[in-house]
């Protein structure tokens, strides 16, 4: 039987607040146990908690982006469950009336592209962290990431593969990082995925028994496991089985997903509005200033490149993928407007390509965009050849790093004229003086007989070579289309 | 709705509040009563009255992103059972 994959995912994403959602703590990463937990977040007796408007803003920014609803009022809910990193036995999450309904991704998938819904994005804080390493048979608790601001961002199950979902994850991630809402960092925990998984026979409309997995905080981890829990799915259904609603673990040593708890125990949450909090009013007046402080989205920039620019939809996709490479791209196009397609395959290829070996991104790009347009602008022109351009590019880098300034949005930065002091003081010129290049052609074809024979002889291999020998004595720094026609005319003579 | 011991165990077990068999059936008898009561209340028409979330007729007050907390893990440690290297110790949890 042929099957098909339904996956939906519920997206935990930390809100990049400077405070936390309920109290007034730092949120900063990798402080000292404890040190950022307060009497909100420990739940000490008679403690309230107040909401931050940051993390609502926050909230209505995604709900904007997505095209989904703010509900008005919103309403705070408690989810009752115990454990000794949730304080109060009881997390504040949201329930009926979140933040955010409705709205959709639009994500593409190789040759698909599909419209993921979504259901729903709502605001709840964070839990701590449990250790459970040696302390003598006890566990260790550190409350510092309790009350942590967080936007759960629900899908409807419209994905139909892992690399479905792996797009949809992407394209969310880049989108919370887009418009400043979440850092995207995966390492420490601020964009984590859980998936819901289940299969039905190809054809199909009914959604078959779903199961959770928890938890994925890679994409690699988030499609693998997916793969893993479908093919399992898979198996138990065509041994005659059938499929136990259950919360699994991804264990990535081992690729596979086990039961975590199945539904005979399922927790029950008992939500209920939280009385501490009064119900959240967002006014069309905040909305429409959140409105006014969102950037051009992905999904309108990338049409905007392609109609603009003339760029095809893949190099369209890539520059957008980061706010930041779209601002550094456009900065280089503002000072090269002739050649949008030049300035894109260097800024995705070259530039892209050095810092990703130092591990940088754009942010910190030693090498100011005004710069690089020189560079082109000196191919363009005819003084060097494309050649010769990667070797001043390596040069400026070097000397650009060695500057303590990165690029920030400050172009024009240091030293405009880099590429053309490089090319000046090593004498990297094309030759441009055709008699000087008629010269070389000539003592070329006086050393290479064999090859002038065959090329009489109708080898066009052989023209090739001698374009090399041209090339090779004009090191380099010959153009290479004038050396063609030379060459060609000498040739027929 | 009627209420069942089974139903009234469950619930004391979800909120992991331990109740004697005798106190089980006192706690069957008064929440049954108070279930009776919203039955009653829920004979009153309210279809054009506005659902509220919260008794107070007002509206949630915000504070700015601001960190305003200090460090005072020393004092709140200072009254807990079990502390080391900051941490909170409790009884070993692997769920």
């Amino acid at each position: 039987m042929q099957w098909e994959i339904v996956v939906g995912l519920e997206v935990h994403t930390q809100l990049s607040t400077q405070s936390k959602i309920f109290s007034g703590a730092s949120t900063a990463f990798g402080a000292a146990p404890n040190t950022e937990a307060c009497a909100v977040d420990l739940a000490l007796p008679g403690v309230l908690p107040v909401l931050n408007r940051g993390a609502v803003e926050r909230a209505i920014k995604l709900g904007l982006a997505v095209g989904g609803k703010i509900n008005s009022p919103s309403i705070f809910a408690r989810k009752n469950y115990f454990y000794p990193d949730l304080p109060k036995g009881y997390q504040i999450s949201q329930y009926e009336l979140p933040v955010v309904e409705g709205g959709s991704i639009k994500i593409q998938s190789g040759e698909v592209e599909r419209v993921v819904r979504l259901t729903r994005a709502h605001l709840e804080e964070d839990a701590g962290k449990s250790l459970h390493e040696d302390f003598h048979g006890m566990t260790g608790i550190d409350l510092n990431r309790a009350g942590t601001p967080l936007l759960e961002i629900v899908s409807e199950p419209d994905m139909r593969s892992s690399a479905e979902a792996v797009a949809y994850a992407k394209t969310l991630h880049s989108l919370v990082r887009w418009i400043g809402i979440c850092d995207g960092n995966m390492q420490e925990g601020s964009f984590r995925c859980d998936a819901n998984v289940s299969v039905r026979p190809k054809g199909s409309d009914k959604l078959g028994t779903r199961c959770e997995i928890k938890n994925l905080n890679s994409f690699r981890f988030l499609e693998k496991a997916i793969d893993y829990e479908a093919r399992r799915q898979i198996e138990v259904l065509e041994d005659g089985g059938t499929i136990q609603q259950q919360t699994r673990l991804y264990d990535s040593d081992k690729d596979e997903t086990r039961a975590m708890r199945s539904k005979e125990d399922a927790q029950d949450y008992r939500y209920f509005p939280d009385p501490d909090l009064l119900p959240l009013e967002i006014g069309e007046d905040w909305i429409a200033q959140v409105r006014r402080g969102l950037p051009e989205l992905p999904q309108q920039m990338r049409a905007r490149l392609e109609r603009d620019y003339g760029l095809s939809t893949y190099d369209a996709a890539a520059l957008t993928g980061d706010r930041e490479i779209v601002e550094y791209y456009e900065a280089v196009v503002e000072k090269l407007p002739s050649d949008p397609k030049l300035c894109a395959n260097w800024v995705m290829g070259d530039i892209s390509g050095y810092l990703n070996e130092e591990g940088k991104f754009f942010d910190s790009c030693p090498l100011f965009p005004a710069q690089l347009a020189q560079l082109l602008t000196r191919i363009k022109d005819g003084t060097i050849s494309g050649k010769i351009a990667k070797e001043v590019f390596k040069q400026m880098w070097v000397k650009a790093s060695a500057q303590p300034v990165a690029w920030k949005h400050s172009d024009p930065g240091p030293d405009i004229n880099l590429a053309d002091q490089i090319i000046e003081s090593q004498g990297l010129k094309q030759i441009s003086d055709s008699g000087e290049l008629e010269k070389l052609v000539g003592e070329v074809i006086a050393a290479n007989a064999k090859s002038v024979e065959e090329f009489k002889a109708g080898r066009e291999k052989a023209f090739n070579a001698l374009v090399g020998q041209v090339m090779k004595a004009a090191k380099g720094k010959a153009n290479p289309a004038q050396v063609n026609e030379i060459l060609k005319k000498k040739l027929t003579e | 709705m009627s209420l069942s011991l089974d139903d009234v165990k469950r619930v004391s077990n979800l909120a992991r509040i331990e109740i004697s068999e005798d106190e089980v059936r006192t706690a069957l008898a008064q929440l049954s009563d108070i279930f009776g009561l919203i039955q009653e209340m829920q004979a009153v028409n309210t279809s054009v009255i506005k659902p509220m979330s919260h008794a107070q007729d007002v509206m949630q007050r915000l504070r700015a992103d601001v960190v305003t907390e200090i460090d005072q893990r020393e004092s709140f440690q200072s009254i807990a059972p079990k502390v080391e290297s900051g941490l909170y110790l409790v009884p070993k949890v692997i769920e």
